[in-house]
Order: structure tokens, then C-alpha cells, then sequence
């Protein structure tokens, strides 16, 4: 590689429950649950190895993008133990011991919240993240007791949502959780008055491949350029799974996540900039409601515990026929930006994907940010097909965003994903509509067409047939939904 | 009130005592077997190369490669085995097998420093295969007549002639797929050898003392010079009863041979491609009904898909075939029962163990039945239940049938059924696109193991000198709460409170040929056995009290850590002072209990007998509401009421009965295994081999709405402390989910019309059968 040496700043090391520790002979693969459970930390759990069961779960004080920090639960499992060099990170047995427990500790053993106790410690991270989240807002309870996805003490069920429980039918923990009071004056609390760690700048050299951590733009564009064949990585969520699962290892890796232009949101009167690394929970609180098709989105995609990691460089970076969130995007008519250490380059992101996870994408450059314009139209509804509601993949993603003004479609972007070797507009049905009055016979003609765009495949997940007729449903449903003369189906 | 099931005053059972180990859970701090190699310098770890086949044969093999790979220290093959090559109990199991008989069978592991450089060089081990061919589903099984173990009948009255003479007779075929255990902690072991060459072996096992006969088999050694310890696992379910023994045997082999700890750790993939899951079944049958909605008569096929090898899947069967009845009368009976032989995994236990595919049979058979007789599915049902003095198809009474019947209405009062049955009218009446659906379904199960060898256990207890209890008993702690309850047991039977007691690990060395902790058995024989152990010391302590107390042993009781005397004012000895004296008065102040379960005999041959101790019932009321767009369903209250007899910890118990209906729920609606049936190279490959691609139930499936209670006022004398076993009966509970699907499923098609429903449920499922009812309702307009 190129003259890394300028990158070396002091000895890897991270806080650990308060301690500090020195990296040791860690390879640049090690992650954060291996590094954890081989220094006597083995609290948290390897379930899955790929993000999807919670086991592993530890918080991480992260930016809260206002000055101070969120104790932010991860998975351990997928993050590089390199990528948290100088970082802080608390688990379970941080958070309390068995004579001093931690607030949820303590209302997870009481309530029943643990059987089998296996995934209990990635729970109690899960639930102390939320407990610690400073906008809980407390929502309404149902008349016969159910509090549906938010509790009386404003926590909400789905940051539970990437832990999975085999022995108790998550009840109990659901209780410990609502009964959760207001977070004290403990450390953490107090911890998360003062800004979060600053990135290092991270060189981790090792047998099995070498680590860096690009803290300004031409500096990732500069090693980008000098090796194409490097990973670039900001949550990591993806790669971490290729490198558990598939034991994928790398010759070079860069981390992008702290780079001030990719790390950013801003709006203007005509566009709304995402920069390519940003959360997807930091997009969700920092745009709030501001758009409806990413405030539908979000939530489908994935656990909390990724959506702390993922963002939406990386989904568009891996290029999945079946990612969420390049649906969602089509639809909103986004630009993609890529950067190189000779130019940056614009363009609409149904330019962007070439076949089955390939993209015009060139080696040496990386995804900037992702760029929405202004005004959104007046409807918007992102649509997802799965066997699970919390935390699934999809079998067929649609969004939908139209334009309809006194009656008419005036325009219609939709969406697909799952449905061909790509992400895909509907562009057939979009012409079925536009122009058309928003009526039930128009719906059911476009929705025809919908059905027999892309090429679904038979799988696991879901047949062709259902796939198709998915497509055509949504479109239908979304009209049930947003026509006064139908009636809502829920 | 027998002795067993009598409960003295101030009982430590009974009490709402949260899980034993819940502050160690909740901080992190318990220990599972692969945080204790965590702990253990040294450690090899023994990584498996798998078959790409679903079946073939091994032309050769060569290691080398694998030597040659930084780390590596050794390969193991069928040439390191000292003793009998086979990992299971009926010979047809081979830990280092010839011939791959499944993709994934493991037929090599190598042992390296680390678990990079065991994979590396498991990688690099060349196999030079002979593709041979393979059944990969039930159907293909049948199809090729691909058969194994013994084929089994339960037969009552003449269910032909009473199919000729019904006045309603329907036929079909139920299927269902089977289901991923996922417990969260893969399969583990770890093995060390001590200096006088004996075998210790760290298990995640269900069973310890098998895990000890098959590595005395393996290893060609006597059982004495083996030990096994189950500290605690992480989840168990049935598929750590037999599964996990071949990951200590490969423990204990690596580590005879290279004189290090070897620990064994699946990955998840690992895991779930390599070890056996439930049973699928394909079950075709005929059903004679009276136009008064009389179950008259079932003949029914049952074919399980065991997979490569016997395991347990004869037993299973056993199970299937002795609960096609569930809750219901059927005169006349005819239920062959066989299973396939396949290159897939081999299936083994899971909760309920064969129980829920019978019951879904007959569940499945109502469910359809209901509106063509004109009834409600719940009428239906309730018609069929068991009265007083009726007997099961295998000869065994039905002790306590009313208790369905109570079960029953007080769910139906509850649950406030025929109100929310016309809210839903009401609802549905209003949204086209959507419908919800209610019903109830009972349980019964019965409770031992059809094996009558497998209904004891052991126990050792001891007394120290301050009084402080030990109590070592052979059941194992999977989460399921036992251990907490056996504190319970020993502290109410020595009169002591729940502090006083305390519990050491599961090991061999402690407590010698135990039983596996399965079959929901776990509370009942350990805790028969706890209680006599320390009914034996406590009979001895009573002489010294009376001695201290100047009264006969027979009016001294323990009550609340003192010893006092009856009718006598005073505050007497504290235990403590009592078991000092005993110990200076040369009193033995430990025991070994045991405990059989009385009454038992099954006969094997002619399915005949009375192989249950007793039934434990229950029934569930759920809603669900479906969409009509996609199929996606929710379900919005779901209110249980359950017999645990009184019981022993009313906090564990609820946890089982939520936990087994979520897991029930899992299994009938969402978990979906898939094998790859094509002819092309991946052939037989599991395709939801991952958390991501096989989806058990999170949070979003968790009811909005749930409600359980325990049946009140439930003692059963045949069982300590009057309680009843819990761990499995719950889980079928979940029929009720289905059925409410498929009333919902109905409620889009026109009144009157038999609805089938796929199992599991997708949403999927769930859309093609709604689409079936409205196509119905189409055609009739």
C-alpha cells in the first residue's frame, strides 16, 4: 500500500467498561465479540455471526448530533475491533454486576426477562441504549393493556427489534422494558453530557491484511486511488457477515465512517444531502418526519442494532437486488454522488446499477452521499414483502412515490426490489398512471402492468407468483389506503 | 393428597422465585460451555469438513494439505477412533463416517490453535468424492418406498367399518414442515484429560450420562473414567437430548491425542446444516364424522422424514401416534405410523416430541371439518372431548377429562369469546381487505417417557455443618428454570428458606445414570428424587431435634430453618445448631435420593398401555387479524389458561407456557425449512442455513395481547408437590394461532366452506388461501 506512515497516530486502544485497553495481537479482522470473549469478557455471545440474533450486543458512545453522546448498542459480532480504536464501549458486565445491577439488569432478572440467559446480555444493551435515549417520548395505552409498540415510558419495542429470544416469547422482556423509569444520575448518564470520542486516525498492520481509518476525504480518496482493490467499509454491517460467514478476509480496509463529508445532512429549499456513511438511525432522528418515504423505510430496514451501524452507502455500495433502501430512493428520484481523487461525479440513481450486484461504479471511487430532491410529492409509501415484520429480508420491496393533484396522477415514480437482478423503476406502470385519474380502474389496470414488471425468481423466501402478485397488491393497497372511498385495512 | 404431592406449611414451592441464575444472566457473568474454553489456555479448536453431497461415497481422502496450514496441529479421521466409530445408541450413527450420507455430514476435523486456522485447514483437506444418489424430501422417501426402524399401529375398534357406516366421512393429507431448534448457544463442548488419564467433558447436553455411555464406547474405556459436566445451556429444546454427544466425542478424541483441551464450537451454519431438527411430517387420512358432529372414526398414514439415521425418530413416532387423539374421544382408531429415511440432517427431538404433528393430524382434521358439518369450529371441538372414564386409543384412562372442559370454559369466560366473536362479525363486515379471525383449541399431553427404563433419577444432597444445603440432582438446566425449581423443592423439604440452598453442576461424577432432561419430565423425577434425599437426612436430623427438644423425633418440625417442637412454645434450634449437633452425634447429614415414577407400562409392539403418569392439559384462545393485500397477519390477544398442577414455581411456569406457545406459533406460521430439491449440484443443501434466511419469531410476533393463567386448585397426586410437568405441553398450545388463521382465512370467502391452510402459515400461505376463499366467494356471486 501507499505510504500509510502519516496515518499512524499512537497505540490502537479503546475503553472498556471504563478501563482502558491496549489493543494487543489482534489481526486486522479481529471483531469487537472476538477481542471482547478472548479478554475474559464473554458476556456477550456469538448467536449468529451475522447481525441478525442481538446476542453479541454491546453500546458504543457515539456522536448524539447535538454535542454529547448516546450510549449506542452495536453488534459486536460485525464491527472491526479496529474501527473502535479510541472509541468507548460498555458491556453487560459493564453496565452492573450480580450485587449492583444496572436499572435494566435489574428489571430484566425480576420480571422473568431471562430463561435460557444466552441472548440476556446483547437484551440488556439493547434495552439500556434505549433506556438512556434522551427523546423517549411516552405514548398513549390501549384500553384492554396493550401498549402497542411504545410503551408508557416511551420506550419503543423495535429497539428490541434485532435481539432475538428463543426460551421466554419476549412478554416478559416487553414488561421490564415498559417499566423502565427515567434514566438516573449514573455514569453513563453523566457520560453522555460530553461530546463522544473523536475518530483516530487507525493503521493496523497485520499478517492477515491491514486496517485504516481515513478521517479526512482526499486522504480515503488518496489510498483509495493508490488501491482499488480495497474494502471500504463504514458499518461495516455487510462486511463484517462476509468475513464471519464466508471467512472473507482483505488485503486492505478502509473506513469511511468519520469522514466530515460523508458523516453529514443538509438541507436546502431544493435538496436534502445524505452522506453516504451517515446511520440510518442519525438519518431517522436528524430528518424526523421530513421524509415520509425514509420515515417508512427506516424502521422496515433491518434491526436498531444495524441501523446504528448501516448506512445508505453501504446499501447502495453492495448493490442488492434486494436492498430496502435503493427502492425507496428510485422512487424519491435520488442522485448518487461518487467521489475520486480526480472528480465527483452526479447522477440519478437508476443509472447507478448495472446487473446483479455491479453498479457504474469505478474502483478507485467511493459513494459521497445521496442527494433527494425538493418538494417531495404527496404521496409516498415504501412497501415491504416478508415472512417477518421485524427484521426480515425482503421478498419484494415497492415504493411508491406519486404526484396526485385534484384527482389526477401528475407524476408516478415506483420503486422495486426483489423482483430482477437489480433494483429497478416500474417504469411501464408509472406510464399507466400518470396522467390518469386516481380511481380504482386506473389502479387496477396499472397494477397489472406492476405485476408483470422484472423478473421475479422462486426461493426461499417467496415463490415468483406471490412475488408478482406482491407488486400488484401494493399498488391496490396503497389506493385503499389513500382514497376516501375505500376503506383502510387497518 | 399423597405423600408425594403433599405440601407442608410454608412451602418454598409455590413461590413466584425469579430464574436461579438471572442476576448472572442479566450481567453477563453466567457461563455457558464455550465461555469456560474462553477461560482455558490452551485450547485447541476442532473445526468439521463437511460434505458438499447430500450423499457420497469418500474415494479418498488426503490431510495434508491441512497439516500444511499455519496453526494446524492434527486431523482427526475414523483411523483415531480407540473404541466403536458410531456417536448415537443404535449403531447406525458413524462419528467418522465412510460414506457422506447428508451435505454437511462431517467426515474429517481438524484441531488448530485457533478457530481461523481450523477452518483454513479444514478448508484445505481434499476429498476425492463418488456422488451417489440421494432422497432430500418426505415425498421422495415415499416415492422410492425409503424406509428405517420398525413401522408401529395404534389401533381402537374398527375404524374401516366405521368409516362405511358415517354418515360424513372426509380424506386428506395434512403435511408440516419441521423446525430449526435455534437455541441460542450452538452446539459446545470442551474436553481436558487429567493426570491419571481421565476424560473430563464440558457439554452443552440434555443428557449427560448418555454423552459419558457413547464416549465410554467411543474412547473403549469403562464409564468411571469419564465425566461430563452440563454447567448450563443456552437453550436446549430437545436438540441437545442426543445431538451434542458427537461434539464431545471429537472433544474427547483431540484431546486423548494431543494432551491439550480441545473445545468444539458450531457456528451457527454450522449448527443448523449439521444437526438433526423436528420431524417433518406428511400425514394422509379418512375421518368418519355422525351428521351430529360426532368424531367417529380416523385411519391415518403418519411418515416422519428422520433423515439420514434412526436417532430418536421411532420414538417420536411413538409420541405422534399416541396423541393424534389430543383432547378427543375417537372410538375408532387405525394409526400406522413409519419413517423415512433421507439424506438430510438427522431429525431428532424437539419440544413435544412427535406430540405436536399428532395433534396437528387431528386439529388440522376439526379445523376442516367444522363448516361442513354446519358447526363452529369450537363446537365442533367441545362435542369430541374426553369424558370421565374414557380411554385413550392405547388403553390408558383419561384421568381428570373434566379438567378439559373446565380448562375450556374458563377460557372462553376469559377471553370474553362470544363478545369478541361478535365484535370480529362486526369488523368483518366492515373491511374488505382485511378480516380477523378467533379460535380456541385445547391440549392434552401426556407426561413420562414412552421408554419406562427412562422415568428415574438421582439425586445427592447434602447437609454441611452450618447448615447450609447442597444439592446435586441428574437433570440439566437449559433455561427452562429446573434447577430453580429443584431449590424449591429441597428448601420446602427440609423446611428451610430458598437462601439456604444452593446447587452445583450436573455431572456424572455426582449423580451416575441419569435420564435425559427431556420429555417435560425434569421437575417431576428430579425433584421426586431431591425431595427423597432430603426427606432421608431430614428423618435422621428429626432424631437429634427431638433429642435437643426432648420430644420424639416424629413432633419435631422443620419449618422456615427451625427445628421446633410440635405443640411446644419456644422457638426451638435453628437448622444450623441442628445440623452441627447431628454431625458431632456422628449422623450422616447427606443422601442420595431416588425416584421412580409408579405405574407405568407400555408395550412397545402393540402400542398398548398406560405409558403416562398423567395428561397435562390447557387451552388457548387467539386472534389474529389478516391482510388481505399480502397474506401478513398479526395477532392481536391470544388468552391461555394451563395446568402446571399446582405449581411448583408459578414465575417459571408462566415463562414456559409463553415462551412454548411463541416457539409453537414460530413453527406453524413463520419458521419455514427449506432444502434445495433440484437436481443440480446443491442438491440437499439447506437453504435457510441462517438467522437471515430462517426467521424465528422476534418481538413483531409476540401477541399485543397475552394473557396466562394456571389453572387453579390443580394438585396431581402423582407428581412432587402436586404440581405437573410444563416444559412441552404449551407449545401446542399454538394451534390455536393456525386455527384462527383459517377462520380469518374464511371470513374473505362465503360461509360454510372448508378452508386448508399450509403449514407453516406464511404470509405466503396465508394469501394463496385467502385467495382460495375469495375465488370461492367469486364463483358463488
Amino acid at each position: 500500500m501507499n505510504n500509510p506512515d502519516p496515518l499512524a497516530d499512537t497505540e490502537p486502544a479503546f475503553t472498556v467498561n471504563g478501563t482502558v485497553r491496549p489493543f494487543g495481537q489482534v489481526s486486522a479482522h479481529t471483531t469487537a465479540l472476538d477481542w471482547l470473549r478472548d479478554n475474559g469478557l464473554t458476556g456477550a455471545k456469538e448467536g449468529c455471526a451475522e447481525g441478525e440474533c442481538g446476542a453479541c450486543a454491546i453500546l458504543v458512545a457515539q456522536g448524539d448530533g447535538n454535542g454529547g453522546t448516546s450510549w449506542t448498542a452495536v453488534n459486536s459480532c460485525l464491527v472491526p475491533m479496529a474501527s473502535l480504536d479510541g472509541q468507548e464501549l460498555v458491556s453487560a458486565e459493564g453496565l452492573g454486576t450480580p450485587e449492583h445491577m444496572h436499572p435494566v439488569q435489574a428489571a430484566m432478572a425480576a420480571a422473568g426477562g431471562s430463561q435460557c440467559g444466552y441472548c440476556t446480555p446483547g437484551f440488556v444493551c439493547s434495552m439500556a441504549s434505549e433506556y438512556y435515549r434522551r427523546d423517549r417520548t411516552p405514548a398513549p395505552q390501549g384500553p384492554d393493556g396493550g401498549g402497542g409498540e411504545t410503551g408508557p415510558n416511551g420506550f419503543e419495542l423495535e429497539s428490541l427489534s434485532g435481539n432475538l429470544c428463543r426460551c421466554t416469547g419476549y412478554r416478559p422482556i416487553r414488561d421490564a422494558a415498559y417499566a423502565l423509569g427515567p434514566p438516573g444520575n449514573d455514569a453513563m448518564a453523566g457520560r453522555a453530557e460530553s461530546p463522544a470520542p473523536a475518530p483516530r486516525n487507525t493503521l493496523l498492520e497485520r499478517t492477515d491484511g491491514v486496517f485504516v481509518r481515513a478521517t479526512t476525504l482526499p486522504q480515503a480518496l488518496a489510498l483509495l486511488s493508490g488501491n482499488p482493490e480495497a474494502v471500504l467499509v463504514a458499518g461495516s454491517t455487510d462486511w463484517g457477515v462476509e468475513v464471519n460467514i464466508r471467512a472473507r478476509r482483505a488485503p486492505l480496509v478502509i473506513a469511511i465512517d468519520r469522514i466530515p463529508e460523508l458523516d453529514a445532512i443538509m438541507a436546502t429549499d431544493t435538496e436534502i444531502e445524505i452522506g453516504a456513511a451517515v446511520p440510518l438511525s442519525e438519518i431517522e432522528r436528524a430528518l424526523g418526519g421530513r421524509v415520509p418515504m425514509l420515515a417508512q423505510l427506516i424502521p422496515q430496514f433491518a434491526s436498531r442494532l444495524i441501523r446504528n451501524r448501516a448506512s445508505l452507502g453501504g446499501n447502495l455500495g453492495t448493490a442488492s437486488p434486494i436492498g430496502d433502501s435503493p427502492p425507496a430512493l428510485l422512487a424519491l428520484d435520488a442522485q448518487i454522488i461518487l467521489a475520486s481523487a480526480d472528480r465527483e461525479r452526479a447522477m440519478p440513481l437508476s443509472e447507478y446499477f448495472t446487473g446483479y450486484r455491479t453498479t457504474v461504479r469505478r474502483a478507485d471511487e467511493l459513494i459521497k452521499s445521496v442527494r433527494i430532491p425538493l418538494p417531495l410529492d404527496n404521496v409516498n409509501a415504501f412497501h415491504k414483502i416478508a415472512k417477518r415484520r421485524f427484521d426480515d429480508i425482503s421478498s419484494v420491496a415497492v415504493a411508491f412515490s406519486l404526484h396526485i393533484e385534484d384527482g389526477v396522477v401528475a407524476t408516478a415514480r415506483i420503486g422495486l426490489g426483489g423482483v430482477a437482478a437489480t433494483p429497478l423503476r416500474a417504469r411501464a406502470s408509472e406510464d399507466a398512471l400518470t396522467g390518469r385519474p386516481w380511481t380504482l380502474e386506473t389502479v387496477q389496470r396499472a397494477a397489472a402492468v406492476l405485476g408483470a414488471e422484472g423478473t421475479p425468481l422462486d426461493d426461499h423466501r417467496a415463490s415468483a407468483r406471490y412475488r408478482s402478485r406482491m407488486l400488484s397488491n401494493a399498488l391496490l393497497k396503497l389506493h385503499a389506503l389513500n382514497s376516501p372511498s375505500q376503506e383502510a385495512p387497518q | 393428597m399423597s405423600q408425594l404431592s403433599q405440601r407442608p406449611a410454608f412451602p418454598a414451592v409455590g413461590l413466584a422465585a425469579p430464574h436461579e441464575s438471572a442476576r448472572l444472566h442479566a450481567t453477563g457473568q453466567a457461563l455457558y460451555t464455550d465461555d469456560l474454553s474462553a477461560r482455558m489456555p490452551g485450547a485447541l479448536t476442532a473445526w468439521p469438513v463437511p460434505s458438499p453431497h447430500a450423499h457420497a461415497g469418500i474415494r479418498s481422502m488426503d490431510t495434508s494439505p491441512a497439516m500444511d496450514v499455519p496453526g494446524v496441529v492434527r486431523v482427526l479421521t475414523a483411523a483415531d477412533v480407540p473404541g466403536l466409530n458410531d456417536c448415537g445408541i443404535k449403531g447406525d450413527e458413524p462419528l467418522f463416517p465412510s460414506e457422506a450420507m447428508f451435505m454437511g455430514h462431517a467426515v474429517a476435523w481438524v484441531l488448530a490453535e485457533d478457530q481461523d486456522a481450523a477452518r483454513a485447514g479444514a478448508a484445505a483437506v481434499v476429498v476425492e468424492w463418488e456422488v451417489l444418489p440421494s432422497i432430500v424430501s418426505i415425498t421422495e422417501a415415499i416415492a422410492a418406498g425409503s424406509f428405517q426402524g420398525a413401522s408401529r399401529t395404534v389401533r381402537r375398534g374398527d375404524a374401516a367399518a366405521a368409516l362405511a357406516t358415517a354418515d360424513r366421512v372426509l380424506s386428506g393429507v395434512t403435511e408440516c414442515s419441521g423446525q430449526e431448534h435455534f437455541y441460542l448457544e450452538t452446539q459446545a463442548a470442551l474436553a481436558t484429560v487429567d493426570e491419571g488419564g481421565q476424560v473430563f467433558v464440558q457439554s452443552s447436553t440434555q443428557h449427560p450420562s448418555e454423552a459419558q455411555e457413547i464416549l465410554a464406547h467411543v474412547l473403549a474405556r469403562p464409564h468411571h473414567e469419564i465425566t461430563v459436566q452440563s454447567l448450563r445451556m443456552g437453550g436446549g429444546f430437545g436438540g441437545k437430548e442426543m445431538q451434542s454427544h458427537g461434539f464431545a466425542a471429537i472433544a474427547a478424541i483431540g484431546t486423548l491425542l494431543t494432551g491439550r483441551p480441545v473445545r468444539v464450537r458450531l457456528n451457527r451454519t454450522l449448527d443448523m446444516t449439521m444437526t438433526g431438527k423436528r420431524h417433518g411430517f406428511h400425514m394422509s387420512w379418512d375421518a368418519g364424522f355422525s351428521d351430529a358432529g360426532e368424531l367417529l372414526a380416523l385411519k391415518a398414514q403418519l411418515t416422519s422424514d428422520g433423515g439420514w439415521c434412526l436417532d430418536m425418530s421411532e420414538a417420536v413416532m411413538a409420541r405422534a401416534l399416541c396423541h393424534v387423539d389430543n383432547a378427543y374421544f375417537i372410538p375408532n382408531v387405525e394409526a400406522t405410523g413409519r419413517v423415512a429415511k433421507s439424506n438430510v440432517t438427522s431429525q431428532t427431538a424437539f419440544r413435544g416430541f412427535g406430540g405436536p404433528q399428532g395433534m396437528l393430524l387431528v386439529e388440522d382434521i376439526l379445523g376442516r371439518a367444522a363448516p361442513l358439518l354446519g358447526l363452529t369450529a369450537e363446537e365442533l371441538r367441545s362435542r369430541n372431548f374426553y369424558r370421565e372414564g374414557q380411554s385413550t386409543p392405547y388403553g390408558m384412562p383419561v384421568r381428570h377429562a373434566s379438567r378439559i372442559t373446565t380448562i375450556w370454559e374458563e377460557a372462553l369466560e376469559r377471553s370474553g369469546f362470544a363478545g369478541r366473536r361478535r365484535d370480529i362479525e362486526a369488523f368483518n363486515a366492515a373491511h374488505p381487505h382485511s378480516k380477523r379471525g378467533l379460535a380456541i383449541t385445547p391440549v392434552k399431553f401426556g407426561i413420562s417417557f414412552n421408554l419406562v427404563a427412562f422415568n428415574q433419577a438421582g439425586a445427592l444432597v447434602h447437609v454441611y455443618k452450618d447448615g447450609s444445603v447442597l444439592v446435586n440432582h441428574g437433570g440439566t438446566e437449559m433455561g427452562q428454570g429446573l434447577h430453580t425449581k429443584m431449590l424449591q423443592v429441597a428448601a420446602t423439604a427440609l423446611g428451610l428458606p430458598l437462601t439456604a440452598v444452593r446447587l452445583a453442576p450436573t455431572r456424572t461424577d455426582k449423580v451416575p445414570n441419569t435420564s435425559a432432561t427431556a420429555a417435560s419430565s425434569g421437575a417431576d423425577l428430579n425433584g421426586g428424587a431431591v425431595k427423597n434425599a432430603c426427606e432421608q437426612i431430614l428423618e435422621r436430623m428429626a432424631q437429634v431435634a427431638g433429642g435437643m427438644l426432648g420430644v420424639s423425633a416424629r413432633d419435631v418440625r422443620f419449618t422456615e430453618g427451625r427445628a421446633t417442637a410440635l405443640g411446644v412454645a419456644g422457638s426451638g434450634f435453628s437448622f444450623a445448631e441442628v445440623a452441627m449437633k447431628a454431625y458431632l452425634q456422628r449422623v450422616q447429614l447427606w443422601a442420595a435420593g431416588h425416584y421412580r415414577t409408579e405405574g407405568l407400562h407400555w408395550d412397545v409392539e402393540s402400542m398398548q398401555g398406560e405409558p403416562f403418569k398423567y395428561f397435562a392439559y390447557g387451552a388457548a384462545v387467539a386472534e389474529v387479524e389478516v391482510d388481505g393485500f399480502t397474506g401478513a397477519y398479526t395477532q392481536r390477544r391470544v388468552d391461555i389458561v394451563h395446568d402446571a398442577g399446582d405449581s411448583l414455581s408459578p414465575m417459571v411456569d408462566i415463562g414456559q407456557i409463553e415462551g412454548g406457545y411463541v416457539q409453537g406459533v414460530g413453527w406453524l406460521t413463520l419458521e419455514d425449512l427449506r432444502w434445495d430439491e433440484g437436481t443440480g449440484p446443491g442438491r440437499g443443501r439447506l437453504l435457510t442455513q441462517s438467522a437471515s434466511t430462517y426467521k424465528l419469531p422476534s418481538f413483531s410476533e409476540m401477541p399485543t395481547v397475552f394473557n396466562v393463567h394456571l389453572l387453579q386448585h390443580a394438585e396431581e397426586e402423582g407428581a412432587v408437590y402436586g404440581s405437573k410437568a410444563v416444559g412441552e405441553p404449551p407449545l401446542m398450545l399454538a394451534f390455536a394461532a393456525r386455527e384462527a388463521l383459517r377462520d380469518a382465512v374464511g371470513a374473505f370467502g362465503p360461509a360454510g366452506r372448508s378452508v386448508t391452510l399450509a403449514s407453516p402459515a406464511t404470509p405466503e400461505a396465508v394469501f394463496w388461501a385467502v385467495e382460495e376463499s375469495r375465488a370461492a366467494a367469486a364463483s358463488e356471486a
